[in-house]
């Protein structure tokens, strides 16, 4: 929970290793140094390319947003930042996400580690078959978190923005929340950890306009306090939450008829959908094509 | 086509025209008769079974000395029908085997579904369904001639060979194939989404096993663990084989002696040559512990059925 306030984070690969238990204290370098620093990524699964040759930096409290057509290897992108790419068998990495410096696919690095500081929504909501509070008290129970766990509870759940709705069946199945009260559920159970990346797969993917409305009101709130890259299909989604905007699109391999995701622009949201400077971007922001 | 020439303006539509072809109609017909014919047959055959039980389970209720099925042993052909005996003996093969498969079957499980590369999946899981195929009477000769003396007589001087314990550990052997299929089965239908969610809030592999795989499968998993003791409990090779006792036996609590089980006291007196025609009702007596037999599976599982029915997660 320390380094939130604004202060770089430094970190070496000790940090996330299998024994660590602590953060580093904060640093005072360049209060605006990148969370993430991505360099010449690469992302197989078998033979088959899935995107290639990213470059692209993320920056501390802001949204980031990876917008693209389908199969441009966005939630792949994604799934790099906190090696979920690791449960497919298949799936290999090439070249250099750093965070805070240290490369997540460096020898030693534990993505069980990696995973506690940098969480996780999903395209569908997918709470536990467990009570709203277990779902919740999961994750600070795995990592063994000090502290009151109503507390922790009800502090994730407010983040959330979901306790007023939920305070008086905290004991009730987490399975009988409509869509959207899932996905807050699982946005709170989420930061119950105290992450400081939320990485979001298209979260509102599953929802109607209202809800989405209020996992948008959430983000912007929380964003305060923690990092947030989120892959969305919804231009206008991205337009009115994030600061940054990552475009992807497809290439075709003339050889082996296979479609490969690559990063066409990377700017700030304003300029890429007032003013892009790569034509696709313009033709996929005005609607044009994807 | 016949119906080509379909009137588009609709003017003259009949109800003639929306009748259908008769012969098919009637093709269905029959084809539906045959298969529930053989749906029924299957009703019938349970029907029928439980017929013949009730018969002559009927005669030894009624005609036998109730004080004769309480006593020291049974010993049919002496009138001596101590069913406890029968029913302890059972208990004791049981409890020994699921010990045996219920660890090695989940635990196999667990490795296929959760651990197991794709690679080593393809190897052992068939090797898995070769166990499942080996004839009930091979596991009981294998109990009989390796189980008992390479590994009970080893750790455990005295003990003869043929004894409760040998028999339940080949039961075990027998079933784990049951166990570790079903439970395997229920493990992979838990959505991938959910382990996702545990390890993308840093959770270790053991830990969303057991925290969120293994409960999220428990409907099937406690299936699994019913079915595996209604085959032990069942089960009449193995135990007819290595357990030692066969005509008859006296009570017996320790797993490390002889005994007889309800399903070996009924093929010693199904089987051999010394049909039985002494004591009136020793033929009898053997529906009787049928009848027994058949209710205690029935009854577990139906527990089971509702138990998975309560406990099953909809995701």
């Amino acid at each position: 929970m320390a380094n939130r306030t604004g202060a770089t984070v430094s970190m070496d690969v000790g940090d996330l290793r299998d024994d660590s238990t602590t953060r580093s204290d904060a640093g005072n370098e360049d209060a605006r140094a990148p969370v993430f620093q991505v360099d010449d990524l690469s992302v197989y699964y078998g033979s088959f390319r899935a995107i290639r040759n990213v470059t692209l930096q993320v920056e501390q409290q802001q949204i980031t947003a990876f917008i693209g057509p389908s199969g441009c290897g966005k939630t792949t992108m994604l799934r790099c930042f906190n090696r979920m790419n690791d449960l497919i068998e298949t799936a290999r990495v090439e070249g250099c996400v750093a965070y805070h410096g240290v490369n997540l696919y460096e020898p030693g690095v534990n993505p069980v580690e990696v995973r506690r500081r940098i969480g996780m929504v999903f395209q569908k909501p997918n709470p536990f078959p467990k009570s709203i509070y277990d779902n919740v008290a999961y994750g600070p129970r795995v990592a063994r978190m000090k502290g009151d766990m109503d507390e922790i509870v009800e502090r994730s759940l407010r983040r959330g923005a979901l306790w007023d709705e939920v305070k008086d069946r905290l004991k009730s199945s987490a399975l009988g929340l409509s869509g959207g009260q899932q996905q807050r559920l699982c946005i709170a159970r989420a930061l119950a950890v105290d992450p400081e990346v939320i990485l979001m797969d298209e979260p509102c993917s599953a929802l109607d306009p209202i809800a989405t409305g209020r996992i948008e009101d959430l983000m912007e709130e929380i964003k305060t306090e923690y990092t947030i890259i989120i892959v969305t299909h919804n231009m206008q989604q991205a337009a009115r939450v994030s600061d940054m905007c990552a475009f992807f699109t497809t290439e075709v391999n003339e050889k082996s008829d296979t479609r490969t995701g690559l990063l066409i622009e990377f700017d700030r949201t304003e300029q890429m959908f007032s003013n892009p400077s790569d034509e696709r971007t313009e033709n996929y922001v005005t609607g044009r094509f994807g | 086509m016949a119906q080509a020439s379909i009137d588009r303006a609709g003017s003259t539509l009949t109800i003639d025209d929306l009748r259908g072809d008769r012969g098919r109609t009637r093709k269905e017909a029959v084809a539906r008769g045959l298969l529930s014919a053989a749906g029924g047959f299957s009703i019938l055959i349970s029907v029928l079974i439980v017929y013949s039980l009730v018969r002559e389970t009927w005669t030894f209720v009624t005609q036998v000395d109730w004080s004769l099925v309480w006593g020291d042993g049974w010993f049919p052909r002496r009138a001596m029908y101590d069913i406890k005996t029968l029913v302890v003996g059972s208990l004791i093969v049981t409890v020994v085997g699921i010990a045996v498969a219920g660890p090695i079957g989940v635990g196999a499980a667990i490795y296929l579904s959760e651990y197991a590369s794709r690679r080593v999946r393809r190897f052992v899981k068939p090797t898995i369904e070769i166990l499942a195929g080996v004839p009930s009477v091979v596991v009981g000769f294998f109990a009989l001639t390796f189980i008992s003396p390479e590994l009970i007589q080893r750790f455990r001087e005295g003990t003869p060979q043929q004894t409760m314990f040998a028999a339940g550990i080949g039961v075990g052997v027998l079933i784990i194939p049951l166990v570790a299929s079903i439970s395997e089965d229920a493990m992979r239908s838990v959505p991938r989404s959910l382990r996702e969610a545990s390890y993308g809030m840093g959770a270790k592999k053991a830990t969303t096993v057991t925290k969120v795989v293994l409960p999220a499968a428990v409907s099937g998993l406690v299936a699994a663990f019913i079915v595996a003791v209604s085959r032990a409990i069942g089960e009449t090779m193995v135990v007819f084989i290595a357990a030692g006792k066969s005509g008859g036996a006296l009570f017996e609590t320790n797993p490390f002696e002889p005994g007889l089980t309800m399903t070996a006291a009924m093929a010693s007196i199904a089987s051999g040559t010394d049909s039985v025609v002494g004591e009136a009702l020793t033929f009898q007596s053997l529906f009787f512990v049928g009848m027994l037999l058949f209710v205690i599976t029935l009854s577990l599982n139906m527990v089971a059925d509702r138990f998975v029915r309560r406990v099953r997660h909809k995701y």
